[in-house]
C-alpha cells in the first residue's frame, strides 16, 4: 500500500466522520466546527490532486470566511440549541426515505465507477501534476479564458454584498422618510375633518343639499390644518 | 519506490458519499441553518469530484470551476444567512417545518 493510497484512506474517513457528526451533532456549533474539519480534510485532498492554490482557497475562503459567517449567525439568532427535530414531526416518513435514498446514491455511483462508466483517464506523470495547480498556471487560464465569467463573479459578489446589507439592516427613519410620513398622516388628518363635516352636514339634507356638500369640504380642509 | 498511482474511481466514490451525507443532512435536519451547511457540504463533495477529474485528466479547467463555484457559493451564504436573519426577526424561528405560510 503506498503513501498515497494510506493518506486518502485516513484522510477519507476522518472526513466522512465529520460529515456524520455535523449531521447528527446537537448543537449548531458543534455542527459548524464539524463541517470546517470536513473542509479541511477536502483541502488535504486538494493538495494530495495537486491542486496547492485551490486548497489554500478552500481554506482561507470556506473554512475562514464562510464558516465564520455560519458561527456568527448561530451565535446571533441565539440557537447553539437545536434540537434534532426527531420529535412533533410533520414529514416523519422523511427520515428512513432520506436514508434509503442517500444509500441507493451511493451504490449507484459506485456501480457505475466500478463497472467503468468512467472513461480512462490519461496517464499523466509527476512533473506534469507537481506543476499543475499553482497560482500561477490558475491565473494564466483564469485571466485568459475565463476572463469574461471572473469579471461577471465580480458583479456577483456586488450584488450579493448588497442584497446581504439591504436584507440584514434595520429599517432606520431618515428625515426624507419621516417627511413622507408627516404628509401622509396631514393627509389623513385632512380626509377625517373632511368625512366629519359631511357627515354633521348630512341629516337634514337631501337631493339638494348633496351639492352644498361637495362644495363645503373645500374651505373646511384649510380649517384641518 | 513506485507504488500503484491512487485510481480517480476512490476520489469519485468518495465524493458520492459526502454528497449524500450533504442530501440527508437537507433532507433530515430541519433548522435552516443546518440546512444551509449540508447545502455547503454537497457543493464541497462536487469541487473533490472536479479537482479530482481536473488531476486525471491533466486540465485546468476543473480547477477554475471549482474556483467559480467557491465564489457563488460565498454570495450565496451571504445573501441566504441574511435571508435566515429576517425570517427569524419576523417569524422567531428558523425551523422550516413551521415556515409554511406560503402555502395559504
Amino acid at each position: 500500500m503506498g503513501l498515497e493510497t494510506f493518506l486518502f484512506i485516513i484522510v477519507g474517513a476522518v472526513a466522512v466522520a465529520a460529515a456524520a457528526g455535523m449531521l447528527f451533532s446537537k448543537s449548531g456549533i458543534h455542527s459548524a466546527l464539524f463541517l470546517v474539519l470536513n473542509l479541511a480534510c477536502v483541502a488535504v485532498f486538494y493538495l494530495m490532486l495537486s491542486a496547492p492554490f485551490m486548497a489554500m482557497v478552500q481554506i482561507t475562503v470556506y473554512a475562514g470566511a464562510i464558516m465564520v459567517l455560519f458561527l456568527f449567525v448561530i451565535m446571533l439568532l441565539g440557537s447553539e440549541r437545536i434540537d434534532l427535530g426527531l420529535t412533533d414531526r410533520r414529514l416523519g416518513f422523511q427520515t428512513p426515505a432520506a436514508f434509503a435514498l442517500a444509500v441507493l446514491f451511493i451504490v449507484v455511483v459506485a456501480a457505475a465507477v466500478l463497472t467503468g462508466q468512467i472513461p480512462a483517464p490519461q496517464p499523466v506523470n509527476d512533473v506534469q501534476a507537481t506543476t499543475h495547480g499553482g497560482p500561477g498556471e490558475v491565473g494564466a487560464v483564469l485571466y485568459t479564458r475565463y476572463l469574461l465569467p471572473f469579471e461577471m463573479v465580480a458583479v456577483l459578489l456586488l450584488a450579493a454584498t448588497i442584497g446581504a446589507v439591504v436584507l440584514a439592516r434595520d429599517v432606520i427613519p431618515t428625515k426624507r422618510s419621516q417627511r413622507a410620513q408627516m404628509g401622509r398622516i396631514r393627509e389623513l388628518r385632512q380626509m377625517i375633518t373632511t368625512i366629519e363635516t359631511e357627515a354633521a352636514s348630512a341629516p337634514g339634507a337631501d337631493g339638494e343639499g348633496a351639492e352644498e356638500e361637495a362644495a363645503a369640504p373645500a374651505p373646511a380642509a384649510p380649517a384641518g390644518e | 519506490m513506485e507504488p500503484a498511482p491512487l485510481n480517480i474511481s476512490a476520489y469519485v466514490v468518495l465524493s458520492a458519499i459526502l454528497f449524500a451525507m450533504g442530501a440527508l443532512g437537507v433532507l433530515i435536519r430541519r433548522n435552516a441553518i443546518l440546512v444551509f451547511m449540508s447545502v455547503e457540504l454537497m457543493l464541497n463533495a462536487a469541487n473533490l469530484a472536479l479537482i479530482a477529474f481536473a488531476r486525471f485528466y491533466n486540465q485546468m479547467d476543473g480547477q477554475i470551476l471549482v474556483f467559480f463555484v467557491m465564489t457563488v457559493a460565498a454570495a450565496e451564504v451571504a445573501v441566504g444567512l441574511a435571508l435566515i436573519v429576517v425570517i427569524f426577526r419576523t417569524r422567531r424561528s428558523i425551523n422550516i417545518d413551521e415556515l409554511s405560510r406560503l402555502k395559504d
